[in-house]
């Protein structure tokens, strides 16, 4: 009993994680299966067919390949366009600013559906026709509120005089850009970006409106095929985003364990 | 060290308005090449707008600034041969102090600048912290970080916004005997923004007292303190008793006679301002004497406070007519007076300094740091 109440915090810890950590488990055991039918749902015998071969399912690696691409175009505009607007936000006082930080929150409050179907109607209006180019201005779209967010907490927490000094120190204001203020709001920045683009890879509704049959994105074509059985390819490329994404974490908490051991 | 001339800084009509609010009202001022300057005043007086605009971070509604005989009114920051220490130090947190320290000559393309960074380092000794970053720092060491970041680009004029404040009594002392070190070592032009008057004697040359944008008095610190021409300076600077006083006449021998709150006393003819009569007879605590040994002027009152501070004892003594009068006597081993015992002040003609009567007796006071 008292075993139990010193080790109560750390069991709950442990079971939450294990919630929270249990689906991709099952997509990484999934990815490993050799299933029997169209339907990738029951155990049947370990093969690593699928991860020797993961664009064996047909247009798998093509929609793959159109996702990442427009994630990378959304989210590198998106964070230059919300970077800009998040140092104008948090830097200068002008009029219309309150209206503009209401309506920055807009696009996120606003329900993904009635975005979609909203934007084809515009879309349609203007003549842009459905496919690639609509869906990735859709992607910037959303995507700028979200970088905005970001690097708008961390311009708040510059100080200002670090700038002066800079510019005291005879730093041209472009110098003291890119010396001083954007390394200093970089990690804002970065965390704007890799939101944005995993926003961006995996947006569904709003894509489904403004997709044509020739631009099938990773989502898109995950749902097509769930319905028709997903290939066990799906589960492979959804463990290898999990391990890339870990890898990254991993390695970034590395470099600063590393960095601070070395300082000290 | 001081290889480069650059000449006095000079403030011509400079003022700045922010709004319907008036900074610094039109202010002329040199400072001369390699001296070591105060700008003394309470918070609000136009002492930091001041410095802001010599640095080019804040643009002057009129007036010029000159370094010898170059215009830098409309130079920008980056363009001014004039470096700062801020109060906050603004180190860089993302670099080592080597590169914080080396950030100006990089600017300017130097090839030394790592060696002259480490010799910067070195001469506010911290020359073992170059690969640390300033957060692993105490206070006092990023500010002795930020005072090399700025002198090592060799300034034509090196200005430092309360750079001591947020260090603790002690080593605030300690920084200020160093400051006062390097500035005679490398011979620059300092200009030190302070609201501590006791900071701003012990380092300064010369020190221009400022109070509601306007400059009160510019003198070296003895004149200030034994001369001061207002009674906010009379105030801010140390204590000053004031005591409402009439001049009757001459008493010959350059000496005036003046009566205060009905005692007669003789003060310097060559002190009282040109055709006045009613005046503020000025007598710094230390100069009046608990007793008749003090001088020929005297004072009666009852001590209404003694507090003992070891090398000295402050009373307060109320006189006949009622004001308050501060005295403070040195511990020479000389008999101490009690509370509600009847005492004589005295002191000696021409020690005292004497203000127009128009002026508030009580401005400046409430300013003491």
């Amino acid at each position: 009993m008292r075993w139990l109440r010193r080790h109560l915090l750390v069991i709950v810890a442990i079971l939450v994680l294990v919630y929270m950590l249990i689906p991709n488990a099952v997509v990484a055991v999934f990815s490993f299966n050799n299933p029997v039918g169209r339907y990738n749902y029951t155990w049947q015998e370990f093969s690593v067919d699928a991860w020797t071969n993961p664009c064996g399912a047909q247009g798998i690696c093509d929609s793959l390949g159109l996702s990442l691409r427009i994630g990378l175009v959304a989210s590198l505009t998106a964070t230059a366009l919300g970077t800009m607007i998040a140092f104008a936000l948090g830097r200068y006082r002008f009029r219309g600013r309150s209206g503009t930080n209401l309506l920055i929150f807009m696009p996120m409050a606003t329900p993904e559906v009635v975005m979609g179907s909203s934007l084809l109607t515009l879309f349609l209006m203007i003549g842009l026709p459905s496919g690639q180019l609509a869906v990735t201005i859709a992607h910037i779209m959303f995507c700028i509120s979200f970088v905005v967010v970001a690097v708008k907490a961390r311009v708040a927490t510059l100080d200002p005089r670090l700038e002066e000094a800079a510019a005291d120190l005879g730093s041209t204001p472009v110098q003291t850009f890119l010396r001083v203020t954007f390394p200093l709001a970089f990690p804002g920045i970065l965390a704007g970006a890799l939101l944005a683009f995993s926003l961006s890879f995996d947006d569904y509704i709003i894509t489904n409106f403004n997709a044509s049959p020739s631009s099938i994105t990773f989502p898109m074509y995950v749902w097509g095929a769930a319905q028709r059985g997903a290939p066990v390819q799906v589960n492979v490329i959804g463990t290898m985003m999990f391990l890339i994404a870990l890898v990254v974490v991993v390695a970034g908490q590395l470099l600063t364990a590393r960095r601070d051991r070395a300082r000290s | 060290m001081a290889e480069h001339e650059s000449g006095d800084l000079q403030l011509v009509g400079l003022s700045k308005r922010f709004g319907e609010f008036t900074a610094v009202h039109p202010l002329d001022l040199t400072i001369p090449e390699g001296s070591f300057f105060a700008l003394l005043g309470p918070s609000g007086c136009g002492k930091t707008t001041t410095l802001r605009m010599v640095a080019g971070l804040e643009e002057p509604t009129d007036g010029r600034i000159l370094i010898g005989d170059t215009d830098i009114t409309h130079a920008r920051a980056y363009q001014r041969n004039v470096n700062t220490v801020f109060q906050s130090y603004a180190l860089f947190p993302h670099m080592s102090v080597l590169d914080n320290v080396a950030f100006g000559l990089r600017r300017k393309k130097d090839k030394d600048a790592k060696r002259k960074a480490q010799e910067a380092l070195d001469l506010v000794q911290l020359g073992h912290t170059a690969a640390k970053r300033p957060n692993q720092l105490s206070g006092g060491m990023q500010q002795r970080v930020a005072l090399a970041r700025a002198l090592v680009n060799r300034p034509d004029v090196l200005l430092l916004d309360e750079p001591l404040g947020a260090l603790d009594l002690k080593l605030r002392r300690q920084m200020q005997i160093e400051l006062k070190r390097i500035q005679q070592e490398v011979g620059l032009t300092f200009i030190h923004v302070t609201h501590d008057q006791e900071e701003a004697m012990t380092m300064a040359d010369r020190i221009a007292v400022m109070n509601g944008g306007h400059l009160e008095q510019l003198a070296d610190p003895t004149t200030l303190y034994e001369k001061p021409t207002s009674t906010f300076v009379a105030n801010f600077l140390g204590q000053s008793n004031l005591l409402r006083a009439r001049v009757t006449g001459s008493a010959g021998e350059g000496l005036a006679r003046a009566d205060v709150q009905g005692n007669e006393v003789v003060i310097d003819a060559a002190k009282v301002p040109d055709g006045l009569t009613d005046v503020w007879v000025g007598v710094r605590p230390e100069k009046l004497t608990l007793g008749e040994s003090g001088g020929r002027n005297r004072l009666h009152g009852t001590v209404v406070d003694a507090s003992f501070t070891g090398v000295a004892t402050q009373y307060l003594v109320r006189t006949a007519a009622g004001a308050d009068v501060v005295v403070v006597q040195q511990n020479d081993g000389s008999a101490r007076a009690a509370v509600n015992e009847n005492v004589t002040l005295s002191w000696e003609p021409g020690r005292e300094f004497v203000l127009d009567a128009a002026q508030d007796d009580h401005a400046g006071m409430d300013e003491v740091a």
